[in-house]
C-alpha cells in the first residue's frame, strides 16, 4: 500500500494530495486556450466557449455542440439548478439548461447596454444563484437571485476609473456585498455604502492588490500583491492567518481556496500559465508544473483542476487517512489495516496487531479510523480494503453500532455509481453529505439519468413520495415532450410506468404537456388523475370549461364551481353561459344565490332563460318591495301578475292583484283622509280605519275583499275594545248574530279590564263556553252552575282548580258531589 | 330525575382543545401582520369570537380597536400606520364591503388584511380583483370550524346552512361540514361506524372520506365510536313543535345565543338586563335544564331549602369554622344562590307566558296534530290564530304542522288557509309560501291522492298507528308499537292514563309525552340494530340515502365505542339533545351533538322568510 502516499505533498504539519479524477474526452484542437470555462461545484457540469463555436460539456458526456449565435460572451456560471448562464457584454443574461436549450434570458438593466459589461461573476449564496456586473462606468450591479430577479446598483466607488484590479462577490450578515480593491486600496461596497479597508497586517501598504480569492464559505479573504506576497486572513478583515512570499511577480491567472471543513493547514491555490503553487498558512509551499492550459474550481473540500487532457482534485489528506496511510503510523486504524492483511495473508501476526489494539482498548477508534477513510477514498479498491478491515476489527467488538458502518457502504456505492465516467460527477463523500440525497437526486434528473436516480431511491429507500414518484413525475415530464411520439403511446406509457407509484400528480405532467401544446395528450393524462380538484385549473387554462364544469361538481367542492362559474362568465356569452348552468343544477343554484346578493339582474335573465315563470313571478313581487314609487311598483307588480297567469298560479296571480287593488284603494285614502296606510296588509289597513272611526271604509274594503266574516268581526270586536267604545260595542252585538260567537266579547272586554262590560255579554253566550265566560271574569259561582248543569266531569274538575281555600266551602261540596255523580254516569 | 339507570357512562373527550385551535391559529394570524391594527368583525362572527377569544386576548395581540361591519363605508379614525384587519365569514364574502376604495375616497391608504372564516374561497379573491382591489389586501383563512357550546355540544354557527342547502340547494357548506367532521376525525378518531341518513349527510360523509385519504393517518386512541349523521328535513316535524323542556323554552322565549341568553329585566328583578352563560357549569341549570318545565318549579324551590339550610349552618358554628366556611363555601353558595334567583326569575316569567290559557290550547292543538284527530277543530283553530294576528310565526308553525301531518292541505283549506294569512300579515309572505311549497313544508294534497302508507310520510309515522301495526311486516313491528307511534297526550288532555313526567319512561316525556322525535328514535333504533336492517320501510318513507359504513378499528370494546357523535346537518333543538341525553342516561351511552346551528320553530320558520321589503 506504500504507492497510496505517492501524490503526498507535505505542507506544514499536513500533507496535500493530487488525485487524477478523469482523462477529458473532449476534442480541443488546441487545449484550453482561448476559451471560457466555466465549472460549477460539487463535481457538476463544465462549459466552455470558444470564439463562436459553443460546447457543452459534462466531463467525459459531451452533451451538446453548437454554434453560438448571440452576441459576445463577458462570463460563463452555472446556478444551483445545472442551468448555464452566459453573460454577454450588453448585459443579456441568457439561460440554457445541461442540454443547450434555450431557457430564457432577462437583462441587468438599461444602463449596462450603453456602457457595457466588464466584468461579471457569477456566485451562489443561501438565496440561489447571483449574478454581479461592474460596467465599463464602474459601476457593480448585483441580483442576488436570478429567480426573483431583484437588480441593485451599489453605489459609485471614489476615485475609481474602469475595471477595478480585482474583485469579489462576499456574502456576509445575510448581505451581498462586493469586495474591490483598485491598486492599493481595498474597498467594501454595499447598498448604501462604499468603505475604505485596510487589511491588518499587510505589510507594503504601497503595493497594489492584483487577485483575490474568497473562500467556499466566504469566511476568508487571499490577497494577493503586485510584490509577490499573499495575505491570508478572515473575510472580515478582522484577523490575519498569515503572509507568505511567493517570489513571483506576475499576477497570477486565478487563485482559490483550498480547504476543507476542519482543515489542518487550510491554504491557497495560485495558478500561472506553467505554474501551480499551493501556499499554507505556515508559510510552506507545494510547487506544481503545469503541462497544459488549466482551471481551478473551488470545492468544499479541494480544488478540482481541470486541464484540456485531465481532470484533478487538488486537497488535504484528510487525518484519518494520514493517520493510517502515513508511513510508520502506529494510529489505531493503522494497525487494525495491518492486522487484517496478516489475518488475510493467515498468519498469527494479525492475533499480535490486534492484542496491540485491544491493549490499548482503541479498536472501536480504529474501526471508526477505517469506516471513515474509507469515505475519502476514490479508489474502489482501497475503500474495500479499509471497508473490510473495519469489518474485521467489529468483530472483536460487541457493541459496536453498526449504522456508521453499514451507511458508509451504501453512500460509497452510491458514490461510486455517480463517479463513474458516464454519469461523471466526482462528488467526495463530504460534499455528498453537504448537499444531500435529495439534491443529489435532483442532478441526475436534470441530466435524464431516470433509471440511475430510481435506482438510487430505491437502494436508499427514499419515500416513495420523495423518492422514486418524484423522478417518475419529471421523467413524464420530460416524457410527454417527445414531439415525435403519439398521443395514445405517450399516455399508455406514462401510465403503464406511473401505475402504482403513489403521490404522482398527474396534473402537473397534463400540464407540462400542455406547455408543449399537446391539448390532446393533456386532457388524456387528466384522465388519471385521481383528485378532481386538480384536474380543474389545468382544464380551464386549455379552455375545457364544460369538462371542467363537470369535474369541479365532482369533487364536491364548491370553491372550485365558484371559480369554474366566473371565469364561464367571463369567457362565454350570456347565451351559452346561461345553457352550460342549466344543465349543470349544481352551479346553477351557486350561481344563483350569487346573483341574488350581487345583480339581480342576472337573476332575471337566467329566470326568463329557463321560462321559469313562478320565479319570475316571485321575482317582480320582491323587487316591488324595493321600489318607492306607487307607479312602478303597482307595474312591478302587474309584470308579476302576468308571470303567476303564465306559470298557471292563479292563487298567487289573484292574490298579487289583490294587493294591486288594495295599493290604490289605500292611496286613495291617503289622498283623501291624509292617513297612512300605504303598504299595510288588508287586515291593518281595516284595523287601522275601525280605530280611526271609518267605518263606512271599512265596510266597503270588508266587502271588496270578501274578508271572512269571522275575521271582521274580530277585527272590529278589537278595534273598539281599544278604543273602549262599548256602545258601539254593543250596537255591533245586536247587529246581527256573531258568527264568533259571544265569548270573544267577554274575553275582549276583560282584557281591557272592563268586567262590567264583560258581563253583558256573559248571558249571550253558548252553554258549551259559558263555564269558561264566567270563569274569565271572575264568577266563580256562575261558572259552577253552569258547570253543573251541564254535568260535565271535565268542566267541573276545571272550576275546581280554580277555587282558592278561600272559597264558599258549600259550593266547593256542591261541586265535588256533581263531579262524583257526572263520572258514575 | 331520570334515576340513571346505568351509572357506567363513559367519560365525554375535551373539547375545550378546538377552542385552543382555533385560538391559536387566530393570534398566530394576527401576528402575521405585525404593528398594531384595528380588527373588524363581521357582525356573525363577534358572539363566536367572544368564546373563542375576548378583548383582553386581542388586545395582547397588537389589537387596537374593535369595530363591527356593517353594510355602509367603515371610516375608521386610526392613522395609517394602523393596519386594518377582518375577520370575514364566508357565508357573505359576496357582499364584502369595499372599504379600500372607500378610503381611498379619503385619501387615505392603510394595509389591509381579511380573513375569511373557516375558509378562503378562490372565488373570494375574484371578487376582491373584481372591485380593483386585489392588490391592496391580502387575505387569509381562519379555519375555525367549531365551536364548542357545552361539553357535549358542539356548534358550526352556520345558521344559514338550512335555508342555503334545504331551500336554496346551494351546496358550499357540505364541504364545510365535511371538513368539521374531519377535523374531529383527525383530533378525536378514528371513527369506529358511520350511520348517516339523508342526501346531505352522505355527501359531508363523502367529502369527509376524501380529506382523510388526502392526508396523512395517524394511529392514535379513539375517543369517539360512532358516528351519526342526519339531515335535518328527515325530520322536520319535531323542530316546529312546542319545546317544553326548561332549556328549550328558554330558547323559544328568550332566545339562547352561542351558548348565551339576555335575561330582561323582568326576570332579573332589576332594571338592567343580564348575559348568563347557559351550560353545565352552570350547576343549577344543569340539573334543570332536561326536565319537563313542569318539573322545574318543584325542583327549584327544593333547591332553595338546601340553601337556606347551608346557610343557616353557620347560626351554630365558632370562629374556627365560620372561618372555613367562609372560605371555602361561602363564595359556592353566593355564586349558587345568584344562579338560583335568576332561574327562579325565568321560571316564573315563562310561566306567566306559558299557563295562560291561550298557550293550553295552542299545545292541545298541536298535540291533536300530531295524533291527527279532530283536524277540522284544528284548522278552525289555526283560522282563528290568523284571523286574530296573535302571531305570524306561530301561524306559519301550526300550517306547517298541519301539513307535515296530514301530508299536504285539502286545495280548499290551502287556498282559504293562505289567503287569509296573506290578509292578516300582508302580501310578501307569497315568497314565504313559494319557498315553504319548495321545501315541503306547506303544500297541497295532491288530487286523487290518500293517506295511504307509502305517501304520508312522517305523518304516518305519527299518526297511522293502526295501519302501523296491521301492514308492517314482521320487521317493522317493534318500530311501530313500541313509543314509535306517539302516546297519547295525557297530561293536558285528559284521559285515563297518566304519563308520569316526574319519572320518564321515554324519550317522549320532552313533549310532555306526546310524542317521540323521530329524529332521536331513529337514532335509538339504528343504533340497536347496528344498521339500517328492518328499516327498510322507515327509511323509503323518509326518502332514503341511508348508509352505514364500518371503519377500519376493530371491535375492540372500550369505553369511547359508547360514545356516539350525533351531527345534524341543518340545525337541531335543544328539546332533541335533552332526548338525546335521557336515551344515553338509560343505554349507558354519552351522546354528543354536533350541529349546524341551535335552532328552533321560530328560528327555522325566519329563515324562510324573504325579509327584502
Amino acid at each position: 500500500m506504500a504507492f497510496i502516499t505517492a501524490n503526498w505533498n507535505p505542507l506544514g504539519e499536513a500533507f496535500y494530495r493530487k488525485i487524477e479524477l478523469y482523462e477529458m474526452g473532449w476534442s480541443l484542437r488546441d487545449g484550453l486556450k482561448e476559451c471560457l470555462v466555466a465549472a460549477a461545484p460539487y463535481g457538476g457540469p463544465i462549459e466552455n466557449h470558444l470564439h463562436n463555436l459553443k460546447k457543452l460539456t459534462l466531463l467525459q458526456n459531451i452533451y451538446n455542440l453548437q454554434r453560438w449565435k448571440s452576441g459576445p460572451v463577458r462570463q460563463l456560471g452555472w446556478t444551483v439548478c445545472d442551468d448555464l448562464l452566459c453573460i454577454q457584454e450588453d448585459g443579456t443574461v441568457l439561460i440554457y439548461d445541461l442540454f443547450g436549450a434555450f431557457k430564457r434570458h432577462f437583462s441587468m438593466g438599461n444602463e449596462v447596454v450603453q456602457n457595457q459589461v466588464l466584468e461579471a461573476k457569477v456566485f451562489h449564496s443561501p438565496y440561489g444563484t447571483g449574478v454581479a456586473i461592474v460596467t465599463g462606468a464602474s459601476r457593480f450591479t448585483l441580483a442576488t437571485n436570478i429567480d426573483d430577479l431583484k437588480l441593485r446598483r451599489l453605489p459609485e466607488v471614489p476615485g475609481l476609473q474602469g475595471a477595478p484590479s480585482c474583485w469579489a462577490v462576499l456574502t456576509q450578515d445575510r448581505q451581498t456585498k462586493v469586495l474591490l480593491a483598485n491598486r492599493a486600496d481595498l474597498y467594501i461596497l454595499d447598498n448604501t455604502s462604499c468603505t475604505p479597508v485596510t487589511p491588518p497586517g499587510l505589510s507594503l501598504q504601497s503595493c497594489s492588490i492584483v487577485n483575490m480569492a474568497v473562500s467556499f464559505s466566504y469566511k476568508y479573504l487571499a490577497l494577493f500583491t503586485d510584490s509577490g506576497h499573499l495575505w491570508m486572513g478572515s473575510a472580515n478583515l478582522k484577523d490575519k492567518l498569515s503572509e507568505v512570499d511567493t517570489k513571483v511577480r506576475t499576477p497570477p491567472k486565478q487563485m482559490v481556496w483550498c480547504r476543507r471543513p476542519k482543515s489542518q493547514q487550510p491554504s491557497v491555490v495560485i495558478m500561472w500559465d506553467r505554474l501551480l503553487l499551493v501556499a499554507g498558512e505556515c508559510t510552506d509551499t507545494i510547487q506544481y508544473t503545469l503541462d497544459e492550459e488549466s482551471v481551478c474550481v473551488a470545492e468544499l473540500d479541494g480544488v478540482r483542476i481541470v486541464g484540456g487532457s485531465r481532470h484533478e482534485l487538488l486537497q488535504e489528506v484528510p487525518s484519518a487517512c494520514q493517520d493510517i496511510f502515513k508511513i510508520a503510523s502506529m494510529a489505531p486504524g493503522a494497525l487494525l489495516l495491518e492486522a487484517h492483511k496478516e489475518y488475510e495473508k493467515s498468519s498469527q501476526k494479525a492475533d499480535e496487531y490486534l492484542r496491540e489494539i485491544k491493549e490499548q482498548s482503541v479498536l472501536g477508534e480504529a474501526v471508526r479510523q477505517c469506516v471513515e477513510a474509507a469515505g475519502y477514498e476514490h479508489e474502489p479498491e482501497t475503500q474495500k480494503t479499509l471497508l473490510r478491515a473495519a469489518s474485521f476489527g467489529k468483530c472483536f467488538l460487541s457493541n459496536y453500532p453498526p449504522e456508521p458502518f453499514v451507511s458508509m457502504c451504501r453512500d460509497l456505492k452510491v458514490l461510486n455509481s455517480v463517479r463513474e465516467y458516464t454519469v461523471g460527477i466526482p462528488l467526495t463523500h463530504t460534499q455528498y453529505k453537504q448537499m444531500t440525497v435529495q439534491v443529489l437526486i435532483d442532478r441526475l434528473v436534470y441530466r435524464k439519468l431516470y433509471p440511475l436516480a430510481i435506482e438510487i431511491c430505491r437502494y436508499l429507500k427514499t419515500p416513495e413520495y420523495q423518492g422514486v414518484s418524484r423522478v417518475l413525475k419529471h421523467w413524464a415530464c420530460c416524457k410527454v415532450q417527445q414531439k415525435e411520439e403519439p398521443d395514445e403511446s405517450i399516455a399508455h406509457a406514462v401510465s403503464v410506468k406511473l401505475g402504482e407509484a403513489a403521490g404522482i400528480s398527474y396534473s402537473e405532467i397534463a400540464a407540462r404537456a400542455y406547455e408543449c401544446g399537446r391539448t390532446e395528450l393533456a386532457i388524456k393524462l387528466l384522465e388519471f388523475e385521481p383528485r378532481s380538484g386538480e384536474q380543474v385549473p389545468l382544464l380551464l387554462k386549455m379552455k375545457r370549461s364544460q369538462l371542467a364544469l363537470s369535474k369541479a361538481i365532482e369533487s364536491g367542492d364548491t370553491d372550485l364551481v365558484y371559480t369554474v362559474v366566473t371565469y364561464l362568465k367571463n369567457e362565454m356569452n350570456r347565451g351559452d353561459f346561461f345553457m352550460t348552468l342549466r344543465n349543470q343544477p349544481v352551479a346553477l343554484s351557486l350561481y344563483r344565490q350569487f346573483c341574488k346578493h350581487q345583480e339581480q339582474d342576472t337573476l332575471k335573465d337566467l329566470f326568463n332563460q329557463d321560462d321559469d315563470h313562478q320565479e319570475l313571478g316571485n321575482f317582480y313581487v320582491k323587487a316591488s318591495y324595493k321600489e318607492k314609487k306607487l307607479e312602478a311598483r303597482l307595474s312591478l307588480l302587474q309584470s308579476a301578475v302576468d308571470e303567476y297567469n303564465k306559470a298557471k298560479n292563479e292563487f298567487a296571480a289573484k292574490a298579487t292583484e289583490e294587493e294591486m287593488k288594495l295599493l290604490r284603494f289605500q292611496r286613495r285614502l291617503d289622498e283623501e283622509m291624509g292617513e297612512a296606510l300605504l303598504g299595510l296588509s288588508l287586515q291593518e289597513t281595516l284595523h287601522a280605519l275601525l280605530t280611526s272611526n271609518f267605518h263606512k271604509q271599512a265596510e266597503q274594503l270588508y266587502r271588496d275583499f270578501r274578508v271572512p266574516d269571522k275575521r271582521y268581526w274580530w277585527l272590529k270586536l278589537t278595534a273598539l275594545a281599544e278604543k273602549d267604545d262599548w256602545e258601539e260595542m254593543e250596537k255591533f252585538a245586536k247587529s246581527k248574530k256573531s258568527p264568533i260567537g259571544y265569548l270573544p266579547f267577554v274575553e275582549v272586554c276583560v282584557k281591557q279590564h272592563n268586567k262590567y262590560e264583560a258581563k253583558k255579554y256573559v248571558s249571550k253566550v253558548t252553554p258549551e263556553q259559558k263555564v269558561k265566560a264566567h270563569l274569565a271574569i271572575g264568577d266563580l259561582e256562575g261558572a259552577a252552575e253552569a258547570a253543573i248543569e251541564r254535568r260535565s266531569e271535565g268542566e267541573i274538575s276545571t272550576v275546581l282548580s280554580r277555587c282558592s281555600p278561600t272559597t264558599d266551602r258549600a259550593l266547593l261540596e256542591r261541586l265535588n258531589r256533581a263531579r262524583s255523580t257526572a263520572a258514575k254516569k | 330525575m331520570a334515576h340513571s339507570v346505568r351509572r357506567d357512562a363513559p367519560e365525554l373527550p375535551d373539547f375545550s382543545l378546538l377552542k385552543r385551535l382555533a385560538r391559536d391559529q387566530l393570534i398566530y394570524l394576527l401576528e402575521q401582520l405585525p404593528g398594531r391594527k384595528d380588527l373588524f368583525i363581521e357582525a356573525d362572527l363577534m358572539s363566536p369570537l367572544d368564546r373563542i377569544a375576548n378583548v383582553t386576548t386581542l388586545k395582547q395581540h397588537d389589537v387596537d380597536k374593535l369595530y363591527k361591519v356593517e353594510h355602509k363605508p367603515i371610516v375608521s379614525t386610526s392613522d395609517q400606520t394602523v393596519r386594518g384587519c377582518f375577520l370575514y365569514p364566508l357565508t357573505n364574502w359576496f357582499l364584502f364591503p369595499d372599504v379600500v376604495n372607500a378610503d381611498k375616497a379619503f385619501g387615505r391608504f392603510r394595509r389591509y388584511k381579511i380573513i375569511f372564516s373557516p375558509q378562503k374561497f378562490y372565488a373570494c379573491e375574484n371578487l376582491l380583483e373584481e372591485q380593483g382591489i386585489f392588490g391592496d389586501v391580502t387575505t387569509d383563512e381562519w379555519s375555525f370550524y367549531l365551536l364548542p357550546l357545552d361539553d357535549d355540544i358542539i356548534s358550526l354557527e352556520l345558521p344559514e346552512f338550512f335555508r342555503d342547502y334545504f331551500l336554496e340547494g346551494d351546496q358550499r357548506w357540505v364541504r364545510t361540514a365535511g371538513s368539521a367532521l374531519h377535523l374531529l376525525h383527525s383530533v378525536y378518531g378514528p371513527f369506529s361506524k358511520v350511520y348517516g341518513i339523508g342526501r346531505c349527510s352522505k355527501m359531508a360523509y363523502e367529502s369527509w372520506r376524501e380529506q382523510v385519504e388526502e392526508g396523512e393517518q395517524r394511529a392514535r386512541q379513539a375517543e369517539i365510536g360512532n358516528v351519526f349523521l342526519i339531515d335535518r328535513d328527515v325530520d322536520l316535524v319535531t323542530p316546529l313543535c312546542s319545546q317544553v323542556v326548561y332549556e328549550g323554552l328558554v330558547d323559544d322565549i328568550f332566545r339562547i345565543k352561542c351558548g348565551c341568553v339576555e335575561f330582561c329585566p323582568d326576570v332579573t328583578s332589576s332594571d338592567k338586563s343580564i348575559k348568563v352563560m347557559l351550560n353545565s357549569q352552570d350547576k343549577v341549570f344543569n340539573e334543570i335544564r332536561n326536565e319537563h318545565f313542569s318539573q322545574v318549579f318543584g325542583f327549584l324551590s327544593q333547591k332553595a331549602r338546601n340553601l337556606q339550610t347551608a346557610y343557616d349552618k353557620r347560626s351554630g358554628m365558632d370562629i374556627k369554622q365560620m372561618k372555613t366556611f367562609v372560605s371555602e363555601e361561602l363564595k359556592g353558595l353566593k355564586q349558587e344562590h345568584r344562579l338560583l334567583s335568576l332561574h327562579i326569575g325565568a321560571s316564573e316569567s315563562m310561566m306567566k307566558k306559558k299557563t295562560k290559557q291561550d298557550f293550553q290550547e295552542l299545545l292541545k292543538t298541536e298535540h291533536s296534530l300530531l295524533e291527527g284527530f279532530e283536524i277540522r277543530e284544528c284548522i278552525s283553530y289555526i283560522e282563528e290564530h290568523i284571523n286574530r294576528q296573535v302571531s305570524m310565526v306561530e301561524s306559519m308553525r301550526l300550517l306547517c304542522l298541519l301539513s307535515l301531518t296530514e301530508n299536504g292541505l285539502l286545495p280548499k283549506d290551502y287556498r282559504s288557509l293562505k289567503n287569509q294569512f296573506l290578509q292578516s300579515y300582508g302580501i310578501e309572505h307569497l315568497l314565504t309560501f313559494s319557498n315553504l311549497k319548495q321545501l315541503g313544508l306547506l303544500v297541497e294534497q295532491q288530487p286523487g291522492e290518500t293517506l295511504t302508507v307509502m305517501e304520508s310520510r312522517v305523518g304516518k309515522l305519527v299518526n297511522d298507528k293502526t295501519a302501523g301495526q296491521i301492514q308492517a311486516g314482521p320487521n317493522t313491528v317493534t318500530v311501530f308499537n313500541t313509543g314509535w307511534v306517539p302516546i297519547p297526550l295525557l297530561y293536558l288532555i285528559q284521559s285515563d292514563e297518566e304519563y308520569d313526567l316526574r319519572v320518564p319512561r321515554d324519550m317522549a316525556y320532552i313533549f310532555s309525552g306526546a310524542y317521540i322525535p323521530l329524529s332521536c328514535k331513529l337514532i335509538e333504533q339504528v343504533l340497536e340494530r347496528d344498521g339500517w336492517t328492518g328499516l327498510e320501510e322507515v327509511t323509503r318513507m323518509l326518502n332514503g340515502h341511508e348508509f352505514a359504513v364500518t371503519g377500519k378499528t376493530s371491535g375492540v370494546k372500550t369505553d369511547s365505542q359508547r360514545i356516539i357523535l350525533v351531527m345534524f346537518l341543518g340545525g337541531c333543538t335543544f328539546s332533541e339533545i335533552s332526548a338525546l341525553r335521557f336515551l344515553g342516561r338509560e343505554k349507558g351511552l354519552k351522546f354528543i351533538v354536533v350541529t349546524t346551528a341551535i335552532t328552533n320553530s321560530a328560528r327555522l320558520l325566519e329563515s324562510m322568510l324573504d325579509n327584502h321589503a
